[in-house]
């Protein structure tokens, strides 16, 4: 079973650009789109004060917990997650069932237009997704070119310096 | 899961520490993160009860460096490891690269390395995973410890998979980088023998 998840060029800037559109509709602060297993995949708007890793990993951890409750009251899935603070909130849904979309807004915008802009980006990245797993399932000459002797040489060697 | 971005040129693997409550689980990560340059390190998160056991996880991004012009970064999680903790411990199995089970030496605490092996299986094969497809490696832990079973005894109990082992004292850091050593490169090696030919 072929376990990784490959973004190429052309899909990977698709998807910054259905990022950007939706922080400029939607007149949010930041937006990311995160694996299940919370690694950032892409990201848009003000990050800078934003601990990327940790955001990730945690948004990722926050929704699991929050399907699995899901779960537990006989609910197929919680589709969304809001959580409400007093200057900035937070809104999470899941996309094509394998991604997570994570959007940052303050008062500027309310949550019923990030909710409207979300549902639309999420459709057109659905459509990506769909595309990138299809792609994945072959072999790709990306991979062939980037997994060679060379690599696992180079990795050697980083890591014994790292490691020593 | 792995995910490689051929665009940003980044690839990110995911590291699971898992074992028996108090095995030293979050000592290996914690001492990780002491000894690591903080210019290769992240902020470690510890998701921890009051009485500082783990929760949810601990999690700690290093980054390894550029491989083939590649950003390379390891995310390290130890998984809660009280056996009530269990649906947490498979949401963090999600996506999981590679897999480092910390054993508690002491003859006594035997049971709850059996059983904590027998129920990462368990939360695998939810997944649809088995530890012989995936890189696994074992650590029998506290080895300076009165009253520990042997080497012999551990490896006949614990690894009938025949994977590396290492023995360690992660409260003083024995054992823990050769441990991160052996599972990281086992995970890139692995990421390259599978990718096509």
């Amino acid at each position: 079973m072929k376990n990784e998840t490959s973004l190429f060029e052309e899909e990977f800037y698709e998807i910054i650009n259905i990022l950007k559109k939706l922080l400029e509709t939607s007149n949010s602060k930041t937006v990311l789109l995160i694996d299940k297993a919370g690694q950032l995949i892409a990201s848009a708007g003000d990050t800078r004060d934003l601990d990327l890793l940790s955001f990730s990993t945690l948004s990722a951890a926050d929704f699991a917990a929050t399907s699995q409750l899901a779960e537990l009251i006989g609910e197929k899935e919680f589709s969304s997650l809001f959580h409400q603070g007093e200057k900035e909130s937070l809104y999470i849904s899941m996309v094509a069932e394998r991604v997570i979309l994570a959007v940052l807004f303050d008062k500027r915008t309310t949550l019923g237009l990030v909710r409207v802009r979300v549902k639309h980006a999420a459709s057109e990245l659905e459509r990506v997704f769909n595309r990138i797993f299809e792609k994945i399932k072959k072999p790709v000459k990306e991979e062939k070119r980037l997994f060679d002797e060379e690599f696992t040489k180079e990795a050697e060697e980083e890591i014994d310096k790292l490691f020593g | 899961m792995a995910l490689i971005n051929y665009a940003a040129r980044e690839i990110n693997c995911k590291i699971v520490y898992y074992g028996p409550g108090l095995s030293g689980k979050t000592t290996n990560i914690k001492y990780i993160y002491e000894r690591l340059s903080p210019t290769i390190k992240g902020k470690l998160v510890s998701l921890a009860t009051e009485q500082e056991r783990t929760l949810f996880f601990d999690f700690l991004p290093v980054d390894l460096g550029t491989i083939k012009g590649f950003r390379t970064r390891f995310h390290l999680y130890t998984t809660p490891g009280q056996v009530f903790y269990n649906a947490s411990r498979r949401l963090i199995l999600k996506g999981v690269d590679g897999i480092v089970f910390v054993a508690d030496s002491q003859r006594d605490r035997m049971d709850e390395n059996i059983e904590s092996l027998e129920n990462l299986q368990e939360n695998l094969s939810f997944y649809n995973m088995k530890l012989e497809e995936i890189p696994f490696i074992m650590q029998y832990n506290k080895r300076d410890l009165p009253n520990i079973a042997t080497i012999e005894e551990l490896e006949k109990a614990l690894n009938p998979w025949k994977v590396p082992y290492f023995e360690a004292i992660a409260t003083q850091g024995k054992g823990v980088f050769e441990t991160l050593k052996e599972i990281s490169l086992r995970v890139l090696k692995h990421l390259s023998q599978r990718a096509p030919t």
